[in-house]
């Protein structure tokens, strides 16, 4: 009665060559027979260590260096960076072409894919791109709506949803083929990630949904902003119910208010953000040039109510536009810097 | 360095981890006097105008049988009887759900609320931009689809629907009869056996 949709535990796992510090320098660009870059960020996880990701906007402007510039002071501190694809429907630099940048500034990239610009055709095509060119790591997401963005006369597209995407790559890498059913010839290897939001409605749906998609292929999956850490340890009961936690590494997702204006723009302008009253309390009861260190003290004691969740695998910190603040925040949590050549670990 | 606009909030929200409901600093506010957006390519959700009871109930008796098959078969044979057909289905689709004619219904397993009102024709559930009273994000006065969805099939004992892994529609057969080519039984690709825990059970 029903399609056979292939079962993310029968991917193999990815290919061991070419490990080495990510994003070595030279990139992979040669002819047939590429071998992908293995993720160190996938390895990272496996160690059972808790693992750091940040979030990289690429710029409004042709400069490639941009990225370098803010990802080399990570280097250390994280295991790899997203880099966003025209995030909030705004035009920026190629997802792929800010994620060969970080490699070349020795950070592994995360890039992200989402499904508002591209139809079945270009995403594949662009995905097949990612993987011949050495990125470890995709994560799949829906998109925002182009109506937030700065071409809201955008047409969107929407032709595969998140789901749908995602067991789309997952099909192929591991079976070598396309949705077509043509084959792919070498098939693209890489370690495919997701988002959820816990805190959106419908509440109880949420971990069901994160159920989805680790079955379409998801590896990891990194949430939507957490401020309050109890109501996530909440979700992450139900995760662990599902025993997706087993199957797929969890990030919460954390970040600093650096502003009364970003914290009002959070609690009115972000559909499925809930900021607690406590958190709103703490900013708005310091001096207003100490907003942005309390929010930095805010996110680090919500990383270190996080450590304690059971089954989490780490955090990813996400201060667009502040990420040079991105180890002060991990430092105040008690994490220590990542030692990427002598085996990923906080030793937090 | 700064790439981030000057005085841009440090937090910004990441890309549909919300799904949106942001505009990046510093964007021109073009949604602000402009219609939100557009019905032609974004859909306006539809809170279904009829009981999810009754849906399951008429469900029964529109299941696949011998004469519905042969029904089909007769009309498909027949092209000005098959577009009064579709016609027909259209207009009581159209009525209860906003049924927009993708060809492949599968409003049987949403609790018969029709994702393809979602303005992303999300297929496999909510994304991440629902607000906290349950609505749409593109149109912040409709309900999310999806959370009616959820509340409908779980009313009726059927959450495990939502559990389905809903395929990629052919863009091929919008505006064709759905029911036609379920009687002929060929939506059976339209979705998997639910999954819990990503076991593919």
């Amino acid at each position: 009665m029903t399609r056979e949709m292939p079962d993310a535990r029968a991917g193999p796992p990815a290919r061991a060559d070419g490990r080495g510090a990510p994003g070595g320098g030279a990139l992979r660009t040669g002819g047939p027979g590429v071998i992908p870059r293995a993720s160190t960020f996938r390895a990272a996880l496996q160690s059972g260590a808790f693992t750091v990701t940040a979030e990289i906007g690429p710029p409004r402007g042709a400069d490639a260096g941009a990225i370098g510039r803010k990802v080399a002071p990570l280097r250390d501190w994280v295991a790899a960076v997203n880099i966003t694809d025209n995030q909030g429907a705004s035009v920026r630099l190629a997802n792929w072409a800010g994620s060969l940048a970080a490699m070349a500034a020795g950070v592994e990239p995360i890039m992200q894919m989402t499904c508002r610009d591209r139809n079945r055709i270009a995403l594949q095509s662009d995905l097949l791109g990612a993987s011949a060119l050495g990125i470890p790591n995709i994560l799949v997401m829906t998109g925002d709506h182009p109506r937030f963005g700065d071409h809201a006369s955008a047409k969107p597209v929407f032709d595969l949803d998140s789901v749908q995407l995602l067991w789309t790559a997952r099909t192929m890498r591991d079976e070598g083929k396309l949705l077509s059913g043509r084959k792919l010839s070498p098939p693209p290897s890489w370690f495919l990630g997701a988002v959820e939001n816990p805190a959106a409605p419908p509440a109880d749906f949420r971990a069901a949904r994160l159920g989805k998609k680790v079955a379409a292929g998801a590896q990891f999956v990194q949430t939507q902003y957490v401020f309050d850490a109890a109501a996530f340890a909440g979700w992450m009961a139900q995760v662990r119910d599902l025993g997706l936690h087993e199957r797929c590494h969890i990030l919460a997702g954390v970040g600093p208010v650096a502003s009364l204006r970003a914290l009002a723009h959070l609690e009115q302008g972000v559909p499925g953000v809930q900021v607690p009253a406590e958190v709103s309390r703490r900013l708005r009861g310091v001096p207003e040039n100490r907003v942005a260190d309390e929010g930095i003290a805010i996110c680090a004691e919500t990383i270190g109510e996080l450590t304690q969740v059971p089954g989490l695998a780490g955090v990813h910190v996400m201060a667009v536009g502040a990420e040079h603040r991105i180890p002060v925040i991990l430092r105040q949590a008690g994490l220590a810097p990542m030692l990427v050549t002598g085996g990923p670990g906080h030793a937090g | 360095m700064l790439i981030a606009d000057p005085g841009a909030p440090m937090l910004k929200p990441m890309d549909s981890r919300t799904g949106g409901g942001q505009r990046a600093a510093g964007a021109r506010p073009a949604a602000a006097a402009a219609p939100p957006a557009s019905p032609a390519t974004s859909p306006r959700p539809v809170s279904p105008r009829a009981p999810a009871r009754s849906m399951y109930l008429l469900h029964h008796l529109l299941e696949p049988n011998a004469g519905y098959r042969r029904l089909a078969a007769w009309l498909e044979a027949r092209p000005r009887l098959r577009r009064l057909f579709t016609a027909a289905e259209k207009g009581v689709k159209q009525e209860i759900f906003g049924c927009r004619m993708c060809g492949q219904c599968t409003l049987p397993s949403t609790g018969y609320a029709c994702p393809m009102t979602c303005p992303k024709q999300l297929r496999n559930g909510p994304c991440g931009g629902v607000g906290a009273d349950g609505c749409c994000e593109v149109y912040p006065e409709m309900r999310c689809v999806w959370v009616e969805a959820v509340e409908r099939a779980e009313s009726q004992g059927h959450p495990g629907d939502l559990l389905r892994l809903q395929l990629p529609i052919d863009h091929r057969l919008w505006g064709q009869s759905s029911w036609i080519r379920y009687w002929q039984g060929r939506d059976e690709d339209l979705w998997t056996d639910p999954v819990r825990g990503g076991m593919g059970q």
